[in-house]
């Protein structure tokens, strides 16, 4: 199955999953939907058995592995993660429903594979990254740590702090990503507060910066394999993503009005005529 | 009374250091981080002998604590270590959600607790750090009380699996802890059997508490000291035990009465058995510049306040 059509498929997931709750973020895991399947279905190194199915287990030695630091688009990595095989598709019913090892944002105490971090109060992902990054080197393992993070989380002081740690560090066995969706909670980021030129923030902090865009697979392809191959030589990585919050559902998309809204049944019924079921939904 | 006699003077925080450089030998997975404060968490040895399992992270407390969460990930246990103000309530959002409820085998190694950090003053001097932390679920909370106790404390929270904040200070301290005394996390010491009062202390005020054995003594009460090194998980087994013996007690601690080692013993009484009990501790207020000594003294920290308090106790039992 092409990677278009498994992002479809998750999407169908995030709109449903968030109606079926009245409540979630489905602007921003629509927007990061084509990143996280390339990860998860294609450039990601990943533990599997003989079988090809995934194995978790919580170290993820001699693997790559992903964290999400903007844990309230937990709808995106949860759909990813049971398709990739992690736990059970029906599961995704169970979202933010008492009992569930969906919790509203990603935690380890329910032990759901694949989570390795509790996230959702911002701006934590990337120290945790990096610390991960750093005891693969100690370990002598060579695979990479990812690791995701909003445009408007950077206005988080942690992030700089982080951010000042890896370089310093040599922390290069580190890719991490900015959702560089312009959106917010309370408007576009330049106006709830300009991050300026996030780019030659990282580059002054000694960071190797990529652009990229990420709802486009050729160029999700590309950066990729770029910047994996720049790994290894003394730099920490970020790849600033363009991406639309709501991208695949046309009134979700150029506002920030969906970044954590629910869809009413109607729109429920309209968005999901835009996304083809590919996989079988939930 | 039973005696402790001492021959040399330590500080806590260096009892640490000694149990760093320990478990630098014997553990290689332990690893060190720390805020631009080597020298005061004296962990020099440490990184002299481990210079590869050490990361400086500056000035960089809420950084610190989010990579100790990633290295403890990958099987790693680190040692997070900064001045206690700086390690709890500077970072509790941080140790929140990336260590306590993601449950990672972090150990927040904190020094410099407390009043008696001394001349820095107020923005320095943590008296609340107990509170929140002990909130915390997942979380092991330490006070261990002179340089032996501390370098087995240390010693004992790299063998204990979760998250563990250890906190432990600056000034100078009569090392009264025999080193083979054994220390095992939640398990409280008795120091010394009595039959009048209940003396339940922790830190710095332990040493206190056995200066005030003493003078009670001398004025015909009997006193039973009991170390609480570990304030969560309490040992609530010895608490009751002793309090059912004595019938009443005081509670002695360098931190805020509110949400201290006392109020958990106060909810362990009142849920099992009911009995007087004094506070020893600060009185909702914050410290200010002085030297250790004189600011035991002004906070009513010493011997003598543990003396009046459990006069106090003993007074209000019922006949
Ligand atoms: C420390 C913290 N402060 C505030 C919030 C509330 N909050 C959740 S998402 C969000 C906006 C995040 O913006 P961005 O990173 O751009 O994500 P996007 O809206 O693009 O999904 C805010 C303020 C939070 N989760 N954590």
């Amino acid at each position: 199955m092409n990677l278009q059509d498994i992002a479809s498929q998750v999407r169908r997931d995030i709109v449903r999953m968030v109606h079926g709750v009245k409540s979630g973020h489905p602007g921003g895991s629509l927007g990061c939907t084509d990143l996280l399947v390339s990860l998860y279905f294609k450039h990601m190194e990943l533990k599997t058995d003989d079988q090809g199915q995934v194995v978790f287990d919580m170290e993820g030695n001699n693997e790559d592995v992903f964290f999400l630091s903007n844990g309230h688009i937990s709808p995106v990595l949860y759909s990813v993660l049971a398709h990739r095989g992690y736990f059970p598709v029906p599961e995704l019913a169970t979202f933010r429903k008492l009992d569930s090892r969906l919790q509203g944002h990603p935690a380890t105490a329910e032990h759901l594979p694949g989570i390795r971090i509790a996230s959702g109060s911002l701006g934590q992902g990337l120290s945790v990254a990096i610390g991960v990054a750093l005891g693969k080197k100690l370990k002598g393992d060579s695979h990479l740590v990812y690791v995701l993070m909003g445009d408007g989380e950077q206005q988080e002081g942690q992030i700089w702090e982080a951010a000042t740690f890896a370089p310093h560090h040599k922390v290069d066995n580190l890719i991490a990503f900015i959702d560089f969706n312009g959106q917010q909670i309370d408007g576009p980021t330049d106006k709830v507060m300009n991050n300026r030129d996030l780019g030659a923030k990282y580059e002054a902090f000694g960071w190797e910066v990529l652009h990229m865009d990420g709802n486009d697979y050729t160029s999700l392809d590309t950066v990729l394999t770029q910047a994996k191959g720049l790994a290894g030589q003394g730099k920490p990585i970020i790849i600033i993503t363009k991406t639309e919050m709501g991208q695949g559902v046309d009134f979700m998309m150029h506002t920030h009005k969906w970044h954590g809204t629910a869809p009413n049944d109607e729109q429920l019924a309209k968005a999901l005529a835009q996304l083809p079921e590919t996989l079988g939904d939930y | 009374m039973k005696q402790y006699p001492y021959t040399d003077k330590k500080d806590t925080r260096s009892g640490f250091g000694a149990g760093m450089t320990e478990l630098g030998r014997t553990n290689p997975d332990v690893v060190t981080l720390c805020a631009d404060l080597v020298g005061s968490l004296k962990i020099d040895t440490f990184i002299q002998e481990n210079p590869e399992r050490f990361f400086q992270c500056g000035i960089s407390e809420a950084n610190m604590i989010g990579v100790s969460a990633g290295l403890a990930i990958t099987g790693k246990i680190p040692f997070a270590t900064t001045f206690a103000n700086f390690g709890s309530s500077r970072v509790f959002d941080q140790i929140r959600q990336a260590v306590a409820y993601s449950n990672k085998n972090v150990k927040i190694a904190v020094s410099h607790a407390g009043l008696t950090l001394g001349e820095d003053g107020a923005t320095h001097q943590v008296l609340e750090d107990l509170a929140m932390m002990k909130a915390l679920p997942n979380m092991t909370v330490i006070n261990p009380c002179d340089y032996n106790q501390t370098k087995a404390a240390t010693i004992a929270s790299a063998n204990l699996e979760g998250p563990v904040y250890l906190r432990f200070g600056r000034p100078v301290i009569p090392v009264f802890i025999p080193e083979d005394m054994p220390f095992e996390i939640g398990k409280a010491i008795t120091l010394n059997e009595g039959t009048d009062v209940s003396i339940f202390a922790t830190g710095h005020l332990v040493w206190e508490a056995l200066q005030a054995c003493q003078i009670l003594e001398d004025e015909g009460i009997s006193a039973e000291i009991i170390n609480i090194h570990t304030i969560k998980p309490l040992d609530t087994e010895a608490i009751l035990a002793s309090v059912k013996k004595t019938g009443c007690c005081v509670s002695a601690e360098e931190h805020q009465i509110n949400g201290g080692l006392g109020e958990s013993i106060a909810h362990t009484l009142v849920t099992n058995y009911l009995a007087p009990q004094e506070f020893v501790g600060v009185k909702d207020t914050f410290g200010e510049s002085g030297t250790p000594d004189e600011l035991m003294e002004k906070y009513g920290l010493k011997a003598a306040s543990i003396v009046e308090a459990a006069k106090k106790a003993i007074s209000r039992k019922s006949k």
